[in-house]
């Protein structure tokens, strides 16, 4: 996959407080195109923030995250922040999904998708309505266009909301937990949509308590604990030959709590 | 005996009275909900000094009572040399204190969205103006409808204040009748009758207009 559809990110030298909280530290990490990034850790250790950080939905105040060699948020590195309206630019080519869906009520599944292709590409109504149809195909919604979100399940809200990030062709992903707020029995249907679009060569980056999924689909695995990055390497290393003690202990109280 | 001719000769004058309680309510509502709209804006800018302006503002126009913010719309404007009649003066002073009340109601339902919405939208490279307009308004709106329909109920149920400068509206013309012709009991049961009408079809209205905003 060339970088013409997908963007590498270089995370360097990365800080960020919360007032006088130092929720990241210190965060160098380089992250392919084309790849999937998994991040793991403890709760509380800073992943969501790490994520938020690379579509400057967080400001960080050290260092930088610089998107195809672009630095985001700021005009460089250690500068101004950047206008309203470059940033704006840059994120239309960067997708999230979120938690909790963020899926808009007063929309149609079809609307929550069309609206930034109309408002954002500046597509017609029309164009745009038949991109979003696609789209919910693609992640096997085609039957649910017209459905409001109250009406469907949270698997099914949670495609949506994927449909709609992707439906802009972005060059990156960024997933927060996308499955953590599901019913067990419906988590299996958002990983597989995720996973083929893994495959179609995105890059990717996904926060996610999922470690299975991790160790299947991740190029590579970051591990966080108290806002800092302590290891990132092939999920195999990671998940079976852990180098540091923390990761080790971590990956215990995974396997406790998910034995029964 | 009740009497329905007092009600049938009388309904006349009480409905001429009731096109001012309309006016002073209707004006009273357009300016109070521009105004509210204005204001719920300026209390949420960044702005500091906006934002504090605007919070004082509601803190007079909801501390001070409707009546006395009148009598002092009456008495001192003349006195620094505004001459504007009793009507308008009546007008801004219902529709200056609605607004502070519409302000926070609007507010209370922005503040109701949850950040998420927002934040999605901004992920997409949504501009901020159209974030506004496409996903926070039409839901604050949804949120806010019952309070506002309140708000404007009550707002025509204190326009007869507005007697107090003069106006003869519909509660102060039910009075006089009343008193010339010594039948308030039917008098006044009319009047109750006019105003019923008059927010039954404005809650009507609230309902359908919540109907419409339904997801
Ligand atoms: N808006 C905020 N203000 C202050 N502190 C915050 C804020 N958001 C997060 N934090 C703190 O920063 C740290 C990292 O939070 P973050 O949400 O990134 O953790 P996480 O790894 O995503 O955890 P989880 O697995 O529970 O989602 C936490 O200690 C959290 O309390
Ligand atoms: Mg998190």
């Amino acid at each position: 996959m060339t970088s013409e559809n997908a963007s590498s990110v270089e995370i360097t030298a990365l800080g960020k407080y919360y007032n006088n909280f130092h929720a990241l530290k210190n965060i160098n990490l380089s992250i392919p195109a084309g790849k999937v990034t998994c991040l793991i850790g403890p709760s509380g250790s800073g992943k969501s923030t790490l994520l938020r950080c690379i579509n400057f939905l967080e400001e960080y105040q050290e260092g930088a995250v610089e998107i195809d060699g672009q630095v985001i948020g700021l005009e460089a590195v250690g500068g101004r922040k950047m206008s309203a309206r470059r940033l704006r630019e840059m994120r239309r080519s960067i997708g999230m999904v979120f938690q909790q869906f963020n899926l808009w009520p007063h929309m149609t599944a079809q609307q929550n998708v069309a609206e930034a292709l109309v408002q954002v590409q500046g597509l017609s109504k029309a164009e745009a309505a038949r991109k979003a149809v696609a789209a919910l195909e693609k992640v096997g919604l085609g039957d649910k266009t017209e459905s409001f979100p109250n009406r469907l399940s949270g698997g099914q809200q949670q495609r949506v909301a994927i449909a709609r990030a992707v439906a802009m062709e972005p060059k990156l992903m960024l997933f927060d937990e996308p499955t953590s707020a599901l019913d067990p029995e419906l988590v299996g249907e958002v990983l597989t949509v995720i996973k083929d679009l893994a495959s179609e060569g995105m890059t990717m980056v996904i926060v996610t308590h999922e470690m299975g999924f991790a160790a299947h689909v991740a190029d590579q695995v970051a591990f966080l604990e108290a806002g800092e990055l302590v290891s990132c390497a092939p999920p195999a290393e990671i998940f079976r030959n852990p180098s540091d003690a923390r990761i080790k202990a971590f990956l215990e109280t995974y396997h406790a709590r998910n034995q029964f | 005996m009740f009497s329905w001719s007092t009600i049938v000769e009388n309904l006349p004058y009480l409905l001429q009275a009731t096109r001012f309680t309309l006016l002073v309510s209707g004006l009273g509502m357009g300016l109070g909900l521009v105004m509210g709209m204005v204001l719920c804006v300026a209390r949420l800018s960044p702005i500091r000094w906006i934002s504090r302006i605007a919070a004082l503002y509601v803190s007079f126009f909801r501390g001070v009572p409707l009546l006395v913010q009148l009598l002092l719309a009456y008495y001192f404007l003349p006195s620094i040399g505004i001459d504007i009649p009793p009507l308008w003066a009546a007008v801004c002073s219902i529709g200056l204190c609605a607004a502070a009340y519409i302000a926070e109601i609007l507010r209370g339902a922005l503040i109701a969205v949850p950040h998420g919405q927002a934040e999605a939208a901004a992920a997409l490279g949504m501009h901020p103006f159209t974030i506004w307009k496409r996903i926070l308004i039409p839901q604050a709106l949804k949120i806010s409808m019952p309070s506002l329909v309140n708000e404007l109920i009550m707002l025509v149920k204190v326009s007869s204040l507005v007697s107090a400068v003069g106006i003869v509206e519909l509660t102060r013309m039910s009075q006089s009748i009343s008193a010339a012709t010594f039948r308030p009991l039917e008098i006044y049961i009319a009047a109750a009758a006019i105003y019923l009408v008059i927010n039954l079809a404005l809650a009507g209205l609230g309902q359908a207009l919540e109907k419409r905003l339904d997801y």
